[in-house]
This record gives C-alpha cells, sequence and structure tokens, in this order.
C-alpha cells in the first residue's frame, strides 16, 4: 500500500499515544483511565500496521483493546469506585517515583546510543517485509520454528484461567 | 484532476489498494446511505413481518401499509427531548453510543460487495471484522456504567458477557472457515482449485469459494453446515437478539443499558444494533455462502446460464411491483383511502421502474455481484425476524451454558475434524 | 509512564493498567524493530500480547479475592505482611 501522507500519521497516532498515556496515570477516575488506555491501544494499532504488522495489530485490537480491557472494566465496576475517589490519589512518594524513571529513562537511552552493534546494525537497509502476506508468514514462524514456545503460551493461558478461576471463588 | 478520477474506473483492484482517496471516499458515502436505508427498510419489515407472524396486521395507518412508519418513527427519536440522568458521568455518557456507532460502521469498510467493490481488501479482513466488533461491547459497557443506576449497570455487564462469551464461538467457526479456504479434501470431499496458501482476506475467500467451485457451506459435508450453523447461533447472540435478548428484554430489566437514553442517543444505539445485525450477516455469507457469486456458478456457466441468472433482479423487482399493484387493488374503495391508494400505487410503479432498469444491459452485468451479495444477507435479515418471532428468550444463565458448553466445543470440534478430513 | 504510574498512584486497577502500559512499550519497540530484523519480533509481539492477557485476567483475580476481603482499592492498606 503506497504509504499516503505517513509523517503526518505517524505524529498523529503517536502524539495520541503519548497524550493518552498521561491521562491514564493522571485521572482520578479508573473508569476514565481504562478509556484512555483504550484510546493508547488503539492508538498503538494503528502504529504497528504503518510498521508493515497488520497481524499483530488485529490481535491487539481484539485481545487487547477487545478482551483484556472489557476484562478491566468489568472489575472497575464490580469494585466500587465512588469512595476511592475521594481519597488521595497519589503516594507520599511520587516525587522519588518520578525521578527513578527519568534515571531509568536516561539509562535506556544512554544503553541505547552507546551500543557498537546497534550503530552497525542501523546502517543496514530496512528488511523488505511484504504486507500481504505477512499474516502466512508469522504463521509459518508460529507453527514452525516457535512451535515450542506456542504450546508453552498455551499452557500459561490455560494455567491463568485456572488460577483466575480459583482465585475468585468465594469458596474452594 | 479528472484523470485521477477516471483512473480508478479502468484498474481491477479495490479502492483501499488502488490508493485512490477520493473513490474510497465516495464508496464510503454509498455504503453510509445503503446502510441507512437498509436500517429504515429493516424497521418496517420487522414490525410488518413480526405482525404477520403473530395474525395481526402491523402498521397500517401511517403511510399505505405502514410504508411511512419509519420515517414517523425518526421524527419522533429527532424531537425527543434529551435526557441525562443527574449523577451521570457525562462524558463517558455521551462517548458510548459514538462508540457503539463507530464500531458498527467501520466493520463496513472490509465488506465485499464484489471482486472490487470493497472500501479496501485489508490483507487480515476477517481479524478486522471481528476485532472491531469487539469494539462494541466496550462501548455497551460504558453505556451501563454512565447512567449510574442499577437496571442499566445489570444489562451492561449481562450484555456485555453474553458477547464477549459468543465471540469465543464465532472466532472458532470462522477459523474452520478460513482453514477451508487452503484445504482441498481427498474422495468423496474433494474440491478443484488450486493447493494454495489460505488467507484471511475477504475478497481472497469469496475467491477461493470460486476457484473450489463449492460454497464453503456445503463442503466436507457436513462440517460447513455445522461451522455455519455455530456462526449463525452465535451471531444472533452476539448482537443481542431474540432469543438471547435478555440484556434489552423489555419485561425483565427495563430495556437494559439503553434505558436511560432517550431521543437521538438511543436512535444511534438502535442504528448500531441493525448495522451489527447486517455486518455478521454479510461475513456469514462471505465466509459460508459464496458473497457475490451467483448460485452455481462453476457447474451452469456459460454465457447463456449467466443471461437468465441476470435477469433475476429486474424480475424481483417487478415482481414486488406486481404484487404491490395486486394490494392497490385490494384497497378499501372510501374515499378516505384515496390518499394512501394513490401512494401505495406510486410506490409499485418505483418498484416497476427499479425493475426495468435493471434489466438494461450493462447495468445488468454491473449489478449482479451486488445485487446476489444482498439478496443472501436479507435472506438472514428475515430469519432473525423469523427468531424473534419465534424463539422464547433464554434465561441469562441457560445462556451462559449454551455459549461456554455447547457452541465452544461443538466449533472446537467441527474446526478440529476440519482440518483432519483436510489434510488427508 | 507505566513505570511512573505503576510507582505512583494508589488504586491498585490503575496500577495494573499501568503495568499494561508498560508491556505495550515493549511491545511498540519488538514491532519496530523487527521492521529490520526480520518477523522474529512480531512474533514475540504476539507472545507477549498473550502472556499479558493471561497476566492481567490472574491479576485481577487476585484484586477481587483481595478487595472481598479488605473493602478497600488503597495499594497502601496491602500491608497484610506488617502487623
Amino acid at each position: 500500500m503506497a504509504p499516503v501522507a505517513t509523517p503526518f500519521f505517524f505524529y498523529f497516532l503517536s502524539g495520541l499515544a503519548l497524550v493518552s498515556g498521561i491521562l491514564v496515570i493522571t485521572r482520578k477516575n479508573p473508569v476514565h483511565s481504562a478509556l484512555a488506555l483504550i484510546l493508547t491501544l488503539l492508538a498503538l494499532a494503528g502504529i504497528y500496521l504503518m510498521l508493515y504488522a497488520p497481524f499483530v495489530a488485529g490481535v491487539q485490537i481484539i485481545l487487547y483493546a477487545g478482551g483484556i480491557m472489557v476484562l478491566f472494566l468489568f472489575v472497575i465496576m464490580l469494585v466500587d469506585v465512588g469512595r476511592a475517589e475521594k481519597e488521595r490519589q497519589f503516594n507520599k512518594q511520587w516525587l522519588v517515583a518520578i525521578a527513578a524513571t527519568l534515571g531509568l529513562g536516561i539509562l535506556f537511552v544512554k544503553v541505547f546510543t552507546a551500543s557498537k552493534t546497534l550503530a552497525e546494525l542501523l546502517k543496514r537497509p530496512l528488511a523488505q517485509l511484504p504486507e500481504t502476506s505477512n499474516t502466512q508468514q508469522v504463521g509459518f514462524s508460529l507453527y514452525g520454528q516457535y512451535m515450542l514456545a506456542f504450546e508453552i503460551a498455551s499452557l500459561l493461558l490455560l494455567v491463568a484461567i485456572v488460577g483466575a478461576v480459583v482465585m475468585a471463588k468465594k469458596r474452594i | 484532476m479528472l484523470d485521477y478520477i477516471t483512473s480508478y474506473l479502468k484498474s481491477d483492484a479495490t479502492p483501499g489498494a488502488a490508493g485512490n482517496m477520493l473513490w474510497a471516499f465516495i464508496y464510503i458515502m454509498l455504503i453510509f446511505l445503503g446502510l441507512s436505508i437498509a436500517v429504515i427498510a429493516m424497521n418496517w419489515l420487522e414490525r410488518k413481518i413480526l405482525a404477520h407472524m403473530q395474525v395481526r396486521l402491523g402498521p397500517m395507518r401511517v403511510g399505505p401499509h405502514g410504508l411511512l412508519q419509519p420515517i414517523a418513527d425518526a421524527i419522533k427519536l429527532l424531537i425527543k427531548e434529551d435526557i441525562m440522568p443527574a449523577e451521570a458521568d457525562k462524558a463517558v455518557f455521551w462517548m458510548a453510543p459514538l462508540i457503539v456507532v463507530t464500531a458498527a460502521f467501520t466493520t463496513f469498510i472490509v465488506v465485499p460487495f464484489g471482486p472490487q467493490h470493497a472500501v479496501t481488501d485489508m490483507n487480515i479482513g476477517i481479524l478486522f471484522m471481528l476485532g472491531v466488533s469487539s469494539l462494541g461491547v466496550l462501548g455497551i459497557v460504558m453505556a451501563g456504567w454512565a447512567s449510574n443506576s442499577h437496571y442499566p449497570l445489570i444489562g451492561a455487564l449481562r450484555s456485555s458477557a453474553q458477547m464477549v462469551s459468543y465471540e469465543v464461538a464465532m472466532g472458532l467457526a470462522v477459523v474452520s472457515a478460513v482453514l477451508m479456504t487452503s484445504l482441498h479434501g481427498a474422495g468423496i470431499y474433494a474440491t478443484g482449485g488450486s493447493n494454495g496458501m489460505g488467507t484471511l482476506s475477504m475478497i481472497e475467500i469469496v475467491k477461493a469459494q470460486q476457484e473450489q467451485q463449492t460454497w464453503f457451506a456445503f463442503k466436507f459435508f457436513p462440517l460447513g453446515l455445522m461451522a455455519m450453523f455455530v456462526f449463525a447461533v452465535a451471531m444472533v447472540a452476539e448482537t443481542n437478539r431474540a432469543p438471547f435478548d435478555l440484556p434489552e428484554a423489555e419485561s425483565e430489566l427495563t430495556a437494559g443499558f439503553h434505558t436511560e437514553y432517550s431521543g437521538f442517543r438511543w436512535s444511534l444505539f438502535f442504528l448500531a444494533e441493525y448495522s451489527a445485525m447486517i455486518a455478521v450477516s454479510s461475513i456469514l455469507v462471505t465466509l459460508w455462502l459464496g458473497g457475490w457469486l451467483r448460485p452455481f456458478p462453476n457447474l451452469l456457466n456459460g454465457p447463456t446460464w449467466d443471461l437468465v441468472f441476470s435477469l433475476f433482479p429486474g424480475l424481483m423487482f417487478l415482481a414486488l411491483a406486481g404484487l404491490t399493484f395486486y394490494s392497490t387493488a385490494r384497497m378499501p374503495k372510501m374515499r378516505y383511502f384515496r390518499v394512501q391508494t394513490l401512494g401505495l400505487a406510486g410506490f409499485g410503479a418505483l418498484l416497476g421502474l427499479i425493475g426495468l432498469i435493471l434489466f438494461i444491459p450493462p447495468v445488468r452485468d454491473r449489478i449482479q455481484d451486488i445485487y446476489w451479495f444482498v439478496a443472501k444477507v436479507a435472506v438472514f435479515m428475515y430469519l432473525y425476524i423469523w427468531y424473534r418471532g419465534t424463539f422464547p428468550r433464554y434465561r441469562f444463565d441457560q445462556l451462559m451454558k449454551v455459549g461456554w458448553k455447547v457452541l465452544l466445543p461443538m466449533g472446537l470440534g467441527v474446526l478440529i475434524v476440519t482440518a483432519i478430513v483436510g489434510v488427508l | 509512564m507505566g513505570t511512573i504510574g505503576v510507582l505512583t498512584r494508589r488504586n491498585v486497577v490503575i496500577v495494573l493498567m499501568s503495568i499494561e502500559l508498560i508491556l505495550n512499550a515493549v511491545n511498540l519497540n519488538l514491532v519496530a524493530f523487527s521492521r529490520m530484523w526480520g518477523l522474529q519480533g512480531q512474533v514475540f509481539a504476539i507472545f507477549v500480547i498473550t502472556d499479558a492477557a493471561a497476566e492481567a485476567a490472574v491479576g485481577l483475580g487476585i484484586l477481587i479475592a483481595f478487595f472481598r476481603n479488605k473493602e478497600t482499592v488503597n495499594m497502601d492498606e496491602v500491608d497484610l505482611l506488617k502487623w
């Protein structure tokens, strides 16, 4: 697909993701935070589409935005929100937290730019990922090379289901 | 400029693939228009058909045989007062109908009305449609929560639990259909066509049915039928329609999650519900019933059969016009009914005119794909109304039991057996 | 931003959502770099999404079980080890 106005979409989507991310952590009402998270997820799905990864974008919309966020909204509604709104929202240690995060971020950036292999690899031409058969190729990898990881992931999901059911039961 | 407009007409692909924004926009407008007309027609058809199934007449006063009833309903909804509950969360309350409507309408981007008549043909067409309809669930949950009263909240939670559960069954049925795009059985199950890779793109799925010369509903008999059955039941539950409409049943929960919505906002929910019905029906038609292909595209091929089948649209409209004229003749002959009789005759004349236009050869050729697709979707709309008139409502726990304990194992079984039969 | 959310907010649900934000950031990195280095990034991103789903489910289960006992969603009051 010929990229149409790609820089515009990139800035728009990433700006949207950033703004909704900030909204997620600053809103008092958990429902508003959840909605902002949904917006972030959709913006990220758009960015994945631009990065020639339509399958991951589709999976993100179905699973993350459609499934996990519904789960979150359910739980938010079952948990009493009214009381929580009147209490203080932020920790006593917020200044330390922000300082620590900034430190972590600076660490990441320094590691990123100082790595030699990264600088070499950045000079390589971009991989030609054809968009039309992306799903088929991902499928081939999943069922061929990464079969073991696939099976382990399904086992993990089974364990998570059993665990969640056990934990939410009233009497075991 | 003119070149930009006409260059698309020569190409063979959908506007999205050709990168032509103007034609994509025109297609989107056409889909909006078509959907609005379809929803209006559905409203009238539903009331009339339900009424006739219950041996009564339905709306007869507003226009001839109630034909103007949907317009009256629309006007009523538009001029109703817009009430917002006092303690409601204003932002979420306002956004919920928008999300539901947006999700319902966005699914139509990939619906293929013909080989090049979709807005765009995404590589992950089916995945996109399933995903965007699951975004609609979010809107319903928000609607229930924002109303800040317990009836809508319970209705919304029940409704979204139901939709999420049946999405799983839908997904499994869809996967077995997608599997069939790449499989050819052996022996009595053998079908023709190239043995290529499967695909998630809607247009490619229909083309695979064309190559394999069999609609997927009849492939690997009875597996295709079982998969279609699973999807048909799951789609009725997904759109919260009878017999699975406990969350919005009027006798149980005072209209569920849209209790507190009035006027225009309610009509948005209503619009979204009918559009979602049409969207999932078109998924079913594309995946199992061969999309835009006319019946027996390969078995009875050749110019004469093409001609015979291409006369169908025109003949159907002429038959409808004939029915309208017949009921015009049966109208009471009193003076009071003169306007209605004239209106009905005018409607009949309009239908006849459309039928005659559809006989003109260039129009006839272009309208084929769209006609067969819309006809098949219309059959399923009729089935929806039929279910509503016939079946009693499921209780909520029975509903969840059917979803998880019956449809899910059935879907899994069909998937596994399809895979085995296909690889043999 | 996810880290700030995890470290600062007191409402448990919001903390869980910030964890999801962190996971999404990781995903974005994976997919972006898979553009250069082949498809493995996307495959791993799918695994991360699956994993996030499982962990969100279990986390919310824990949250519900905890909320049943203590009737609060404050992180500061999750101090059962501190009698």
